[in-house]
């Protein structure tokens, strides 16, 4: 196995933009689950479509409605672009690429953990005085703790593996925006490069494989408590 | 405590109407399920709101649709016990204890922990997880911790229903005790005859979403006589056994009793079905039945087809139950003597 410079960083900037794109999404996929599943209101359904759309679309396609809301043109692209803020091609837009693509996964999963919650451990902590965000907090969260852990496992799988949207936003910059995928797709390209390319491929195995271990041994702590 | 309570709602196709103003400190709500028990329970913890309606809690108006009031839960005070205990998984005993205490406003605690964790039995459960206790450990923690919230009322939900009987009653002292010796007033809510025997005092009785009528656990149990399956159950509580040929010996009335089932340690509770009861109208000469009681009929009441004879000893009294052709050939009026037969086996001790 061999790996050059340029794999280090790509391999680096996969696991930099999934780690950023899964801790900056948890937030908000917690509160849009609690939303779906703890709140009835009009045009929940809607939400639900917007919400799961990145699932049913094709990335390609997804990269480009980002690029032309975060380019010059399009209206949060001039935005922050008045503020001096460039996102297209850098690793930031990498990363909205990401929290985009896997951000369905992750509410989908901490949503199955909210509706398994048993509703009269919710009225029993209001009975007892706690407040809706004192219960949000002491009871909903670590309840969630299961479905957030498998959802952020899973968006941060699937941003290490995100390929279609990431090259249309964030390009395919060796050392800026090159993740291990583009960078497995270089080397594709090339019939002398298959061996860098196997590298890359054993990187990857390697690095869900970790994932799914982290992911099941805090999963079993999670499980465990409430049993001594 | 008063609850004065006018409501409707409508859910779905089940209308949802009821005017009630009960004044005891051990009130029972009775009802076949789908009689509108849960939609009361919800409505007066807070969780469910009438459409129409006002719901006071002494002088504290706790729902008015006039006055476009509705107390949140957590502002309510009523300390809830489910059917399923429906303790907080993820922390330990004494953090489900303690959940509701610390957040009980100082000027409003009136139970001190050790005491109630003392009465409930409860210290050697403390650091535990919630998951492996027993049913009736989980059930006298969720009640533990609803009382730790210093609540103005508890309003219990069936909390025996999730658990057999050896359990059930071994859990029914446990309410009765924290209720009275902390003095908080409680709604009991079950389907079950007996239970509201022995945690009420007056029952509002539910049918389709309607008030039935206001009664006394006595009269409830008089009225569901026939259809129910073990008739009226009297319950005995009865000390100071002495052991008599393999049996024990309670005084009652002023005759006594013999029971197999006995504890000859301290007090025990026996049901007897009214229907294990046998009347003779004369002494008989030779009878199988280790109980042969000399009692005065206090006075009788129909049921369908079947006759209530409630005969007393004593202060103390029971209830017979037999079909109306046998009591109009026994001639059996308030103020006449029978004998009552019952076999030792037909107590059953409950605790």
């Amino acid at each position: 196995m061999q790996l050059t410079p340029e794999d280090i960083t790509a391999i680096r900037l996969s696991l930099q933009i999934a780690l950023t794109a899964t801790l900056l999404s948890a937030p908000l996929g917690f509160a849009v689950a609690w939303l779906l599943s703890f709140k009835t209101f009009r045009g929940k359904i809607l939400l639900e479509v917007f919400i799961n759309l990145p699932l049913t679309l094709p990335p390609v396609v997804i990269g480009y409605f980002l690029l032309l809301m975060l380019g010059r043109n399009g209206w949060p692209g001039s935005l922050l672009n008045d503020a001096g803020i460039q996102l297209i091609f850098t690793w930031k837009a990498a990363v909205i690429a990401s929290a985009t693509v896997g951000f369905p996964l992750l509410v989908r999963s901490i949503r199955l953990g909210m509706d398994s919650i048993n509703r009269q451990l919710i009225q029993a902590a209001e009975s007892l005085g706690s407040s809706w965000f004192d219960t949000l907090i002491t009871v909903i969260l670590p309840l969630s703790l299961k479905g957030i852990l498998a959802g952020s496992s899973l968006m941060f799988a699937r941003s290490l593996g995100e390929f279609g949207a990431t090259i249309i936003v964030a390009g395919n910059i060796p050392g800026l925006t090159q993740t291990i995928p583009l960078a497995i797709y270089d080397y594709a390209s090339s019939p002398s490069s298959t061996a860098m390319a196997l590298s890359l491929c054993l990187v990857s195995v390697a690095i869900s494989v970790v994932v799914l271990f982290v992911h099941e041994y805090l999963a079993g702590t999670v499980e465990k408590r409430g049993e001594r | 405590m008063r609850l004065r309570i006018e409501a409707e709602k409508q859910l779905g196709n089940f209308h949802f109407n009821i005017n009630a103003d009960i004044t005891d400190n051990r009130i029972g709500i009775f009802g076949e399920s789908g009689s509108g028990k849960s939609t009361l329970v919800h409505m007066l913890s807070g969780h469910m709101h009438p459409d129409r309606g006002e719901i006071f809690l002494d002088s504290d108006c706790l729902f008015s649709s006039s006055r476009n009031l509705n107390l949140r839960p957590r502002h309510r005070r009523v300390g809830l016990v489910f059917q399923q205990a429906a303790l907080f998984p993820h922390l330990s005993v004494s953090r489900n204890l303690f959940y509701g205490y610390r957040r009980c406003n100082k000027e409003h605690r009136k139970v001190t922990p050790d005491e109630l964790i003392a009465v409930l039995k409860l210290d050697g459960l403390l650091e535990r997880g919630v998951r492996n206790l027993s049913g009736g450990e989980k059930q006298r923690v969720a009640l533990a911790r609803a009382v730790l919230a210093s609540p103005r009322m508890l309003l219990m939900d069936e909390p025996l229903s999730a658990l057999d009987d050896g359990l059930r009653f071994q859990i029914i002292p446990y309410l009765k005790s924290v209720t009275e010796q902390f003095g908080i007033p409680c709604i009991f809510i079950s389907h079950s005859v007996v239970e509201m025997q022995l945690m009420s005092n007056r029952i509002l009785t539910l049918q389709s979403g309607r008030l039935n009528e206001e009664t006394t656990p006595d009269q409830l149990a008089r009225k569901t006589m026939a259809r129910s399956q073990r008739g009226y159950v009297n319950l005995l509580e009865l000390d100071g056994a002495t052991s008599e040929g393999g049996l024990f010996a309670y005084r009652w009335g002023e005759g006594r009793l013999l029971i197999s089932d006995g504890n000859s340690r301290s007090s025990a509770l026996f049901e007897l079905s009214s229907r294990d009861i046998i009347l003779f109208q004369k002494h008989p000469e030779a009878i199988s039945a280790r109980n042969l009681l000399e009692c005065r009929v206090k006075e009788t009441f129909s049921a369908d087809n079947r006759v209530g004879i409630v005969l007393t000893s004593g202060n103390r009294q029971l209830v017979a139950e037999i079909v109306r052709k046998a009591a109009d050939e026994m001639q059996i009026t308030a103020g006449s003597t029978v004998f009552a037969a019952i076999k030792a086996s037909s107590f059953r001790r409950l605790i």
